[in-house]
């Protein structure tokens, strides 16, 4: 078959006018650049519920930072006023020893975040190393770390925090062991997902036939384009470490007395629920309200990060 | 072609499995020095699979791929490995999955002279982004932009600029158009040839149909299923296609004139079985068909 343009009629050139075309070559950018962090901040900083889960977790950590340090009581004073009702002396009331429970709460604040941060840094180093490895070697060595990845997780966890209570006294260290055991799991997910998804986009592909090596790849790529999805899960991780310790409190593995987290308190503030119902309220609100403020952010961070929502 | 240039490319037997998957299964063809081949073939046919064979992104099965007379698969020392990723570069089909949205357009062309240390200082860095920015028709001032701010097409030029950075003779284009607006499309088209003649580069243009590949092509390969069932000049394969599955493509083209347009029947491709001892045919000069004896002589006929 044989479609040649000859037996065409002509048509004069000016019989056309151009009605204008699209122009590639332009300079027609916006006048600022903006990079990706900084678009990120500002669709960050519009999302409302974020902002405010910000500003409460900033509250948070500054009154935890400050209460225990400026209060006129420490958190393991016996003040000899027992199970008092919150009152212009004692704002949260006091608990059946006699402590007072606002310097008591902001104590455990300290606590509570510091399991929940360590929790997820933790999660994040192995996580991120199990992740990154499987996903970039592939293979073999992907298949036996993910199935590890899986068995784990397939262990009764209840199971375990009881081995770890038998074997550790109850204290910050089986309580982070017992938050992590499983916990790296999910980041180390992410991670591989994350790596096998970037380690085939073109541009990964560009580098390579410019001859770069693992390490360009690794830290001129993969970090950079990982980083969203790795910060996203580290904010999501510490409400949900924060609440694995309330639970695990009740169960007794919490913090031993006097220290106090909000787990502690609230297992603790359980038992007088009829009679001194301040006691299980106090620490009940600040780890719904903390709970929460991370899970705004985190997600705000998330749909800040969507490039679905880009331009 | 009067007279014959040097092959810059020699591609044997060339074998690309993926499990079962016979993505390229024994293609040979060759690359002249200066010349761009067209290669062309409908989604999913192994393009890109030969492309990416070809400049090591992926291990081969079997075959032989031989450039500037070196096997390319061999073994190489650090030094030939180097000289390797500046002799030959791509540019790819996606132009916003092919720039890292985490750098700038700067960076992302400096990459290459980056990795390979080829600057002195980092005013002669800028200079040479600068340069490289003017090449492929973007503005100096551009460099510090993210890739998200640019257009599809611009960003298109942006990945040229980055194939361009080590000066290499040969690049393989993948698709290179295929995403982008139709009116963005010839723009691109003209820069390629523009830079082809100003550094005498050879292309391996890769294409899903025929329509845009005939203005850029000296010589076309047709690909179908892991093998080429046609390949010859581009006058050739547009005037005296012999294989059925060609003339089918030829087919598909829209005509740019209404009255052709209108009457213009597409040829449906109605795949008939090659057996074991379906061959290369040399119908013409130049001109290959791959098919039985008998199924060549059957082509020829119509
Ligand atoms: N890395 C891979 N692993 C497995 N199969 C692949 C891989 N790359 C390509 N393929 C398969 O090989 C065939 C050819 O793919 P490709 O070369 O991308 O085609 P084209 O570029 O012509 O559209 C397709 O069936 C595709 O699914
Ligand atoms: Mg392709």
């Amino acid at each position: 078959m044989t479609q040649s343009n000859e037996n065409l009629p002509k048509i004069s050139k000016d019989k056309f006018t151009v009605v204008g075309g699209k122009h590639d070559q332009t300079d027609q950018l916006a006048a600022k650049s903006v990079s990706f962090w900084k678009e990120v901040r500002l669709r960050f900083m519009h999302n409302k519920l974020a902002i405010v889960g910000f500003f409460i977790l900033i509250i948070v950590a500054l009154m935890a930072i400050f209460v225990p340090w400026l209060s006129p009581y420490s958190y393991r004073e016996q003040l000899g006023v027992y199970n008092a009702p919150p009152s212009a002396s004692h704002w949260f009331g006091t608990d059946d020893l006699g402590r007072d429970i606002f310097v008591r709460a902001w104590m455990g604040a300290r606590i509570s975040l510091f399991i929940g941060i360590t929790a997820a840094v933790i999660d994040l180093i192995i996580g991120v190393a199990w992740g990154s490895i499987a996903g970039l070697v592939g293979g073999r060595v992907d298949d036996i770390m993910m199935r590890i990845a899986d068995v784990l997780t397939a262990v009764p966890y209840l199971l375990v925090v009881i081995i770890l209570l038998v074997v550790l006294q109850p204290g910050l260290l089986p309580m982070i062991i017992a938050l992590s055991i499983t916990g790296w799991v999910n980041m180390a997910r992410i991670v591989r997902g994350e790596v096998l998804s970037i380690k085939s986009r073109e541009y990964v592909l560009a580098a390579r036939t410019l001859g770069a090596n693992t390490t360009h790849i690794i830290m001129k790529h993969l970090v950079p384009n990982a980083l969203g999805a790795i910060l996203v899960t580290m904010t999501l991780t510490i409400p949900s470490a924060i609440f694995t310790e309330s639970f695990l409190s009740y169960l007794g593995l919490g913090v031993p007395q006097p220290m106090a987290s909000w787990g502690t308190m609230a297992s603790d503030g359980n038992n007088a629920l009829d009679t001194a119902p301040w006691r299980l309220i106090f620490p009940a609100i600040l780890i719904s309200v903390t709970i929460f403020a991370f899970n705004a952010v985190g997600d705000g961070l998330r749909d800040a990060l969507d490039p679905k929502l880009r331009k | 072609m009067n007279k014959m240039p040097e092959k810059i490319l020699e591609v044997k037997n060339l074998k690309q499995h993926f499990g079962s998957i016979k993505a390229v299964d024994g293609i040979s063809f060759d690359v002249y020095e200066g010349e761009t081949l067209g290669l062309v073939g409908e989604s999913g046919c192994g393009k890109s699979t030969t492309g990416r064979s070809i400049i090591r992104l992926y291990d081969i099965t079997d075959g032989e791929i031989i450039f500037q007379g070196k096997d390319i698969h061999g073994k190489k020392s650090a030094k030939e490995l180097k000289q390797f990723n500046k002799d030959m570069q791509m540019i790819f089909q996606d132009p916003y999955a092919s720039l890292n949205p985490r750098m700038t357009a700067g960076e992302i062309i400096s990459e290459g002279f980056d990795i390979h240390g080829m600057y002195k200082n980092k005013k002669e860095r800028k200079e040479k982004i600068g340069t490289l920015l003017e090449s492929v028709g973007l503005n100096r001032e551009h460099a510090n932009r993210y890739a998200h701010e640019f257009s599809g097409g611009q960003r298109q030029r942006i990945g040229i600029a980055r194939a361009l950075s080590l000066d290499p003779s040969f690049i393989i284009a993948d698709e290179p158009i295929s995403a982008l607006d139709v009116s963005i499309q010839a723009q691109v088209v003209n820069l390629l040839r523009q830079l082809q003649k100003e550094r005498g580069l050879t292309y391996l243009f890769i294409a899903h149909d025929l329509s845009m590949v005939k203005y850029i092509s000296d010589r076309i390969a047709v690909m179908r299923r892991g093998q080429i069932v046609e390949l010859g000049t581009a006058d050739d394969i547009y005037n005296y296609p012999v294989h059925p599955y060609t003339k089918s493509l030829l087919s598909a083209i829209p005509l740019p004139d209404p009255i052709s347009e209108a009457t213009r029947t597409r040829i449906p491709y109605e795949h008939e079985e090659v057996g074991d001892d379906a061959k290369s045919h040399e119908v013409f000069p130049g001109h290959f068909v791959y098919g039985t004896d008998a199924q060549v002589k059957q082509w020829y006929k119509h």
